[in-house]
């Protein structure tokens, strides 16, 4: 039993934490949130450099051949310093549908792709696996495929260079591979605009066979799996910044000539904001580890963490707002910006209650 | 990182199960799932076998009747023992307070008269703590030792003593000088229950069990060589065996309400109330938290075996499991429903859930309360400013 990183992946942390702190302060974020383009394309080709897209990606493909727990890694500490950028939905969501495609894999390694996956639909699926209300179908056009149906809301949709979109044809469900054109890419209002949402609209769209209709349900799985337990290790580094800020604050702030933090209505808050950041480290760690292992309990795990981690960072954001009085309600804090990127955790992918309901399947039945 | 055992770990584990197969008391594994009273009779003897089969202080030094095994074996003990729902040792206090603390000051000669025998469970430990006016402020204790040579004369009251009424030895803490400052004047003492003027009264809880008690010393004599440390050095000592409370208790806790939390889904079950997508959602969420302690223990084992000091995550432990605990008492009554309101054998599960959930209510309370642990994290943990 061994419940810590290595001492490379320890060293992995700090060079993603330093490599953000100096290139994404504060003032940077929020001049990229409130930018057109909400991200800074060249942070994508230095952390391609530095090994980051290719960790998990077989050294055949242009990869390091490592696992997904080096991955894990880089969503704690890409929540941590609040990257606007798509290394979740490419490296966290979309990365197991890509196994069929090398080509694909080759470029999101060297950083000259990024990857989205397509799975809600406006008026039917809601999350990855909801297959039975999907509209989006694929029909056979010679040796291809072509795709027509709405996706929406598609995180990171506009900045994505390849779209992996789950569609139904004759035998079931599929995932195909789409490069969409600018036209059929609307980049929808989002409450976080660090990580922004999209529509992609389809009509008889020229699409490769990632994964053949019927064959899909296996993938899916894998596919949720592990955008649980990115989206759980990235709310953890969410919290974790959070309680940091409030922690400084209510030492420094002084009312009544003490700091607040000496006050119990106040520290206590903190304290708590730090017991359910840990409690949710160790569901994610054991998420992530169950999901690079592949095991029995991989499923139950990454819903347990995603629902935990989910929580505990809204309400990490939520005390850590409280404790700062009205500077933390500015929109000039950075907080509301963790705010809603959590709140965007929480609800990705299914509802925290959807998430204890798989998990409640797996301990009373169906 | 892996959370698989070890070659070593899981030899220890098959080694162990197949022990407590073979060993747990006849019809023990079909009794009603009554209550979760301890039984001392059946304690005493488990306690016993356990000695004999080198499972009792599995990482105490081996010098003392340990088997100096890492802290894993500990926690595989545990949770193997509560998935067999085994009776408990009798010497809790002893095996996860005075022991260690015996261990970290104690002179030769208390070592060799008291852990060997605390161990084996043929000596029962209490301890002597709280006092009416001294609760969470325990360095304002007001128990008083006078020197009268070589031994002092006690007297005074202490409160809420688990196994006071069996046990042979108390770690009590007393004041030896009234004129320095709080901290300053209190010495830590191994009391013998035995003696003349110490009486023993139980004080019945909530739930209607005396499992607590209150101490009186009416001028009990206690020699010298029965001091812990140095005479008026026992706030030392004393935080010692608070450590160790709650360092070792996040496993024990645990491990009790995986149980529980076992019984909660199979009470859902037979109740149907599993059909009920609230009643599933509020299980999960106790399934849940059981999986982040259980995980955040292991953290704590990691962070003990590497670097050989316990991290926070103890104090972490007992506070979110002290409410987690409390959650699936009132979930059960929910279950229940109207039935809930009956008790003991008129009700279903014999009143084992109105018991549990009554006793959850001490749990935020006893061991630090919930108030002071939030304290120890704000200030300890976090560095932030003093709240006095």
């Amino acid at each position: 039993m061994d419940f810590s990183f290595t001492e490379e992946q320890e060293m992995l942390r700090e060079q993603v934490r330093s490599f953000l702190a100096s290139e994404f302060p504060p003032e940077r974020i929020a001049e990229l949130a409130e930018s057109g383009e909400g991200w800074d394309p060249e942070s994508w080709s230095t952390m391609a450099e530095l090994g980051w897209m290719g960790l998990s990606i077989p050294e055949e493909h242009g990869g390091a051949g490592m696992s997904f727990l080096d991955e894990c890694v880089l969503f704690e500490e890409l929540g941590y310093g609040l990257y606007p950028g798509p290394y979740t939905s490419t490296i966290g969501v979309a990365l197991p549908a890509l196994q069929s495609a090398p080509a694909v894999l080759e470029l999101i390694a060297s950083g000259r792709a990024r990857a989205t996956f397509a799975g809600a639909e406006p008026n039917g699926a809601r999350t990855i696996e909801d297959t039975d209300r999907m509209t989006t179908s694929a029909e056979p056009d010679g040796a291809g495929w072509t795709l027509t149906g709405v996706k929406e809301p598609v995180a990171d949709l506009s900045i994505a260079t390849h779209v992996v979109v789950s569609a139904t044809a004759g035998e079931g469900s599929g995932l195909w591979l789409v490069e969409p054109e600018d036209n059929e890419v609307t980049q929808l209002g989002t409450v976080d605009t660090t990580r922004r949402m999209g529509r992609l609209t389809l009509e008889a769209h020229p699409a490769t066979m990632l994964v053949a209709p019927g064959k899909g349900d296996h993938v899916l799985t894998k596919i949720r799996r592990r955008s649980d337990a990115a989206l759980a290790l990235e709310a953890v580094g969410v919290a974790q910044k959070v309680l940091e800020l409030a922690r400084d604050y209510v030492s420094e702030r002084k009312q009544f000539d003490k700091p607040v933090g000496s006050y119990q209505a106040v520290s206590h808050q903190v304290a708590d904001t730090y017991v359910s950041t840990e409690l949710a480290r160790s569901l994610a760690y054991w998420a992530g580890w169950s999901v690079a292992e592949s095991t029995e309990d991989a499923d139950r795990a990454a819903a347990a963490a995603h629902s935990m981690a989910g929580e505990a960072a809204v309400s990490a954001c939520e005390r850590s707002i409280q404790v700062h009085g009205g500077t933390g309600f500015t929109w000039e804090h950075i907080l509301h910006r963790y705010y809603k990127r959590a709140l965007s955790i929480l609800q990705f992918n299914g509802t925290p209650a959807a998430q204890r309901a798989a998990v409640a399947a797996t301990l009373l039945g169906q | 990182m892996d959370f698989r055992d070890t070659p070593d770990e899981a030899a220890f584990r098959t080694e162990l199960r197949a022990w407590i197969d073979d060993n747990l008391p006849g019809g023990w594994r079909d009794r009603a799932p009554t209550s979760g009273r301890m039984d001392e009779s059946v304690s005493r003897v488990w306690s016993k076998k356990l000695y004999e089969a080198g499972y009792a202080g599995l990482t105490w030094p081996k010098e003392f009747g340990g088997q100096g095994a890492p802290y894993t074996h500990q926690a595989i003990f545990l949770e193997e023992s509560a998935r067999a729902e085994t009776p408990e040792h009798i010497g809790i206090i002893g095996l996860g307070m005075a022991g260690p603390t015996i261990i970290a000051h104690g002179t030769d000669e208390q070592k060799s008269a008291h852990l060997a025998q605390t161990l084996s469970g043929e000596e029962v430990w209490c301890q002597g703590f709280s006092e009416p006016g001294s609760g969470s402020d325990l360095a304002s204790l007001r128990t008083k030792a006078e020197d009268a040579g070589d031994h002092y004369v006690v007297s005074g009251q202490k409160v809420w003593s688990s196994f006071a009424h069996i046990a042979d030895y108390c770690i009590l803490v007393v004041r030896t000088d009234p004129d320095v400052p709080k901290h300053k004047g209190i010495t830590y003492l191994l009391v013998d229950m035995h003696s003349e003027g110490v009486e023993v009264r139980p004080l019945v809880q909530i739930t209607g069990d005396p499992e607590f008690n209150e101490i009186f010393f009416t001028d009990v004599k206690v020699p010298k060589s029965n001091v812990v440390g140095e005479a008026n050095a026992g706030w030392g000592v004393a935080m010692t065996t608070l450590l160790h409370e709650r360092g070792t208790l996040g496993f024990a806790l645990t491990a009790r309400l995986e149980v529980l939390v076992g019984k909660l889904i199979a009470l859902a079950t037979e109740t149907g109330a599993d059909a009920d997508p609230l009643i599933r959602d509020r299980v999960a969420q106790q399934w849940i938290e059981l999986q982040a302690l259980k995980f955040t223990n292991y953290r704590a084992l990691t962070t003990l075996m590497k670097t050989g000091v316990p991290g926070p995550e103890g104090t972490i432990a007992k506070l979110h499991w002290s409410e987690s605990n409390q959650r699936l008492g009132k979930l059960a009554l929910d279950i229940l429903g109207v039935r809930a309101q009956l008790d003991n054998e008129d009700s279903d599960w014999s009143g084992f859930w109105q018991y549990q959930q009554l006793r959850s209510r001490g749990n935020t309370i006893e061991a630090g309360t919930s108030e002071i642990l939030r304290n120890i994290v704000a200030e300890r943990v976090l560095g932030l400013p003093r709240s006095r």
